[in-house]
């Protein structure tokens, strides 16, 4: 019984419309699941506010009912004129002040968690990790505080302790919603950085979506957050701070993967430690759970995507036909042998089916 | 009667009269034709969307063309279907009630329509001329300010002058409700949609001005190399957010009010019973409307305005339930007790409470901030907010349209096929956005023009949609119930319903000058009063004289004409220096059209004793 309505939660309507709801959509996709502490928070104010309108709704539909059977004309009664009624002082009072009441109730919750939501106070503690994020049309780049390592589409962070997200954008508004962790916050371009806390509860891969509409791609804009615990994400930090951009793989057609990626992809990706390029670092390539955040991680989605990247996210700014298919698959080979960690690789995503 | 009407004959007369007009009555029906149009193709807009989201990974529409159709689909319902359509009832009915000849500015009433349609016109010419605006109804820079192409200019200029037209209307409407009424028409006597008109005009006059601002420096934006909204150079994108809504919030009250005074009425006549609470109602309305400006940064809570603006936006958001709840109470009071006949305008109005209910308390759970983090542009949104446009806005015209189609076409549109096109739109609305308010809890956000698979989110999509072919079902068989009463119903006479406000007291449809003498009202439900001291019709306040009226005149068409070609120059002269030509043409049409009105006397012309007496003996003017 965690979040500060769980003493309350017993209670039979909330038990009941906890469970009710529970039911629906996807485990660490759905907002009705929470698996963090502000989406059990924010769970908890709707279940507060669904209790309070089914209360009212209940009564509205019992009046009208009963209304609506009584006094329907019947067939010999035409000429009847009922009483011109022009009010009731008393029951006008009824319904002002008991939704006054009702409205108060919900109102004290809804200020507290707004604030709650809000806090900031531990962010420059020692320890306190804050994690940059950057909307970009259409994919999203993590840069870790202090840490010297960053990511892009997949952000790793550690369970059971909070991490500031400071977020901006870099060309139109975007929304960083991530429904069954925490609410959405927007990303602006310019100055402005507006900061939100994760707190996850449970390792795992979570589904995040772009919520803001930010061009013909801003359905295709996911990302993903693995929660991991804590010392798998000190192992993460160590990883990814030793991942050498030169490292030389395996294969012959990886080899020549490499040589042409560091040829024509470099101008905009990196792999490893670097700043924020036109387009997302592709660090632990190997391990991503989607390839541009939405296709199934096979070597052909990855070639298709290389050689014709607007088929999949129209719009993108990833030009096509900078390789040829020969080269698409080469860098294809190169890329998925990108395993920089095996942090991460068996937190649970339930989302698929 | 203008004289230019007069000369000449047949159809091409008829059209003549249309585009000349300043009469409310015909100028309603221009409205209602040029609202019930947009509402189709907002409509066709929302079953192509719907398609579209029928199935995951789905390609029926391209992720370009989907963002134009969601904009085109928001844009069109709220500004060219809804608001006309309204402002259709408004001339059709107000001047009526309050016993009036005509509207304050008979010749501004008609500058107000056409400048909307032209408006309305030029947003949906940019579907032909390379792509329309493709940046949400909401129009977020830097979106809107660095989308390729002409869509986005198309959205300015055609909102910036049907806007000018919305808010000469409401100035219209405002000063016929202070100056016009009948003598014994008190502000406390006069009906719920009157009031309500009222109300919205004042909310009309304070809102539109913000929406003209914002799209005035979006246009210096995107025209004229300005950077109001282009943060690197200093300027800041929220403002554009702030303008909108500052407009945005009050527009649906814009929208639902008029259709609460109309509810109002169809309740109260259809209980046979005066409205419960009057006097609650009208305060309830009034607060309502003063409520709506305080609420716009509730559309902004995940836009990082920190804890203590969400906090206060959230309480005072909360607040307006209070005024609406009186409302749909003292609705249940009106019918409690009455004798209530299920036409089919009361039918959509039953079906409005329980379906506006529901919006009303997703609103209130929306209101709170920290929840809102989780719904915010997510299906849960959409859901609401087609709750209460739909459910509330949608029901109220069928409704309103129902029970005044006589007043205005002196013909009851087929009851037994209105319940039949009431039926499927019914359902298929709640089956098609009960579902989404789940939809956007498990994950959905809106505008996403494709949802992936194994998400969890493919049968409550499917469901949507075969709802909205439901409704599609629904609003086809209103149309046809259109033309049928058209060629096959009956005349019927002025007052079918047995009425109780003063629009019933005259024939229908009701004469050019409405009321040969002006009534003298006694009291609340004026006609009502008079039956119920057993007379037939009103009692005159006057004795039977001349009246003045008002000419037709082509020029308000002639300066909305001018708009929409300076329009054209405006969009294209980024292009090409030669558009300029038709910005000078454009304004010089509309700067000597008005040169013209204000050089020309016209005063109008008289309606002599002899014809009213004529009129009288035929059966009209009672």
């Amino acid at each position: 019984m965690r979040g500060w309505m769980g003493k309350f939660r017993s209670l039979f309507l909330f038990g009941t419309l906890a469970l009710i709801l529970s039911g629906c959509g996807k485990d660490n996709l759905s907002a009705l699941k929470p698996k963090g502490y502000s989406s059990e928070l924010i769970l908890d104010l709707m279940l507060i506010s669904i209790a309070i309108m089914i209360f009212v709704f209940v009564i509205v539909m019992a009046i009208y009912a009963f209304v609506l059977v009584r006094y329907r004309q019947k067939k010999d009664d035409e000429d009847i004129i009922p009483k011109q009624v022009e009010g009731n002082k008393a029951l006008e009072v009824i319904w002002t002040v008991i939704p006054i009441i009702l409205l108060l109730v919900l109102a004290v919750p809804t200020v507290q968690a707004t604030f709650d939501l809000a806090d900031r106070s531990t962010q420059d503690d020692d320890g306190v990790l804050t994690v940059e994020v950057t909307g970009n049309q259409y994919w999203w780049h993590f840069n870790y505080k202090g840490e010297e390592i960053s990511s892009s589409q997949e952000l790793y962070i550690p369970t059971g302790e909070r991490v500031y997200l400071d977020m901006k954008a870099s060309d139109v508004l975007h929304s960083f919603w991530l429904p069954s962790i925490a609410g959405k916050m927007d990303t602006l371009p310019g100055e402005n950085i507006n900061t939100m806390y994760l707190e996850a509860y449970e390792e795992g891969v979570y589904w995040g979506h772009c919520t803001e509409l930010c061009g013909p791609s801003h359905s295709l804009m996911d990302f993903r957050v693995v929660a991991v615990s804590q010392d798998e994400f000190e192992q993460l930090k160590e990883d990814f701070r030793n991942i050498d951009p030169e490292a030389k793989p395996e294969t012959d057609s990886a080899v020549e993967g490499q040589k042409t990626f560091n040829n024509k992809c470099m101008s905009c990706h990196a792999i490893g430690n670097a700043p924020m390029g036109v387009g997302p670092n592709l660090s632990n390539f190997a391990n991503r759970e989607r390839i541009a955040g939405i296709l199934e991680p096979t070597k052909e989605n990855l070639v298709s995507w290389i050689t014709n990247p607007d088929e999949h996210k129209p719009g993108n700014k990833m030009p096509a036909n900078l390789v040829d298919e020969q080269q698409a698959e080469e860098i294809a080979d190169y890329l998925l042998q990108l395993d920089h960690t095996d942090v991460g690789e068996d937190a649970p995503t339930q989302s698929e089916e | 009667m203008s004289t230019a009407a007069a000369q000449k004959s047949g159809f091409l007369a008829t059209i003549w009269d249309y585009l000349t007009t300043v009469d409310h009555k015909k100028i309603a029906q221009l409205y209602l034709y040029t609202g019930g149009f947009f509402f189709l193709v907002g409509g066709v807009e929302a079953m192509l969307i719907r398609i579209q989201l029928m199935k995951p990974d789905n390609d029926f529409l391209s992720a370009g063309l989907y963002n134009e159709m969601i904009t085109m689909h928001g844009t069109t319902m709220i500004f060219l279907a809804a608001m006309p359509l309204i402002f259709a009832l408004m001339n059709a009915v107000v001047p009526l009630q309050i016993g009036a000849r005509d509207v304050a500015f008979p010749f501004l009433n008609s500058l107000g329509f056409w400048l909307f349609f032209f408006g309305g016109v030029l947003l949906n010419v940019s579907w032909f001329t390379g792509g329309a605006p493709d940046a949400g109804w909401t129009n977020y820079a830097p979106l809107s300010t660095t989308s390729p192409g002409h869509g986005v200019d198309y959205y300015v200029m055609g909102l910036q002058i049907s806007g000018a037209g919305t808010l000469i209307a409401g100035i219209n409407f405002l000063v016929t409700i202070v100056n016009m009424r009948a003598p014994g028409m008190t502000y406390m006597r006069m009906p719920l949609f009157t009031w309500s008109t009222f109300v919205t005009s004042a909310l009309i006059l304070f809102a539109f001005p913000a929406l003209t601002v914002g799209l005035f420096l979006m246009m210096f934006d995107r025209m004229f190399g300005s950077a109001f909204f282009d943060v690197a150079l200093g300027g800041n994108v929220i403002i554009w957010e702030h303008l909108f809504w500052i407009f945005g919030h009050p527009e649906v009250y814009i929208l639902i009010l008029p259709l609460f005074g109309a509810f109002s009425d169809i309740f109260s006549t259809f209980s046979k019973k005066r409205l419960f609470g009057y006097s609650a109602m009208v305060f309830a309305t009034v607060l309502i409307g003063f409520l709506g400006f305080m609420v716009w940064a509730h559309h902004m809570f995940t836009v990082g305005m920190g804890p203590i603006a969400n906090s206060i936006f959230a309480v005072a958001t909360m607040a307006i339930a209070v005024p609406t709840g009186i409302k749909i109470f003292n609705w249940l009071f009106t019918m409690w007790g009455g004798q209530i006949r299920m036409t089919a305008a009361m039918l959509w109005s039953v079906a409005f409470i329980p379906s506006f209910t529901i919006g009303g308390m997703t609103g209130v759970m929306l209101a709170a901030a920290a929840a809102d983090y989780q719904y915010h542009d997510t299906y849960f949104v959409v859901g609401h907010f087609h709750y209460v446009i739909v459910g509330g806005v949608a029901f109220g015209l069928f409704a309103g349209l129902h029970y005044w189609w006589p007043k205005m076409f002196g013909k009851i549109l087929n009851e037994k096929l209105g319940k039949l096109a009431f039926w499927p739109f019914f359902i298929g609305f709640h089956l098609t956005f009960f579902i989404q308010h789940f939809l956007g809890l498990m994950g959905m956000p809106r505008r996403y023009w494709v949802f992936l698979d194994g998400q969890g989110l493919n049968t409550g999509n499917l469901i949507s949609t075969i709802g909205a072919f439901l409704m599609a079902i629904g609003t086809i068989i209103f149309l046809i119930n259109i033309v049928y009463t058209a060629f096959k119903e009956p005349k019927v006479g002025g007052d079918p319903w047995n009425g109780r406000t003063l629009e019933w007291a005259i024939p229908s449809p009701p004469p050019h000058y409405n009321f040969a003498q002006t009534p003298l009202v006694r009291g609340l439900d004026p006609l009502w009063v008079e039956k119920m001291d057993g007379k037939k019709g009103m009692t005159p306040s006057e004795p039977l004289g001349d009246i003045h009226m008002p000419n037709g005149s082509i020029l308000p068409f002639m300066m909305s004409l001018g708009m929409f070609i300076a329009g054209f120059g405006f969009i294209y002269q980024i292009d090409s220096s030669s558009w300029l030509i038709a910005v000078f043409i454009g304004m010089g049409i509309t700067l000597g059209s008005m040169l013209t009105r204000s050089l020309k006397d016209d005063l109008g012309h008289h309606i002599h004793k002899e014809e009213l007496e004529r009129d009288i003996k035929k059966g009209a003017g009672k």
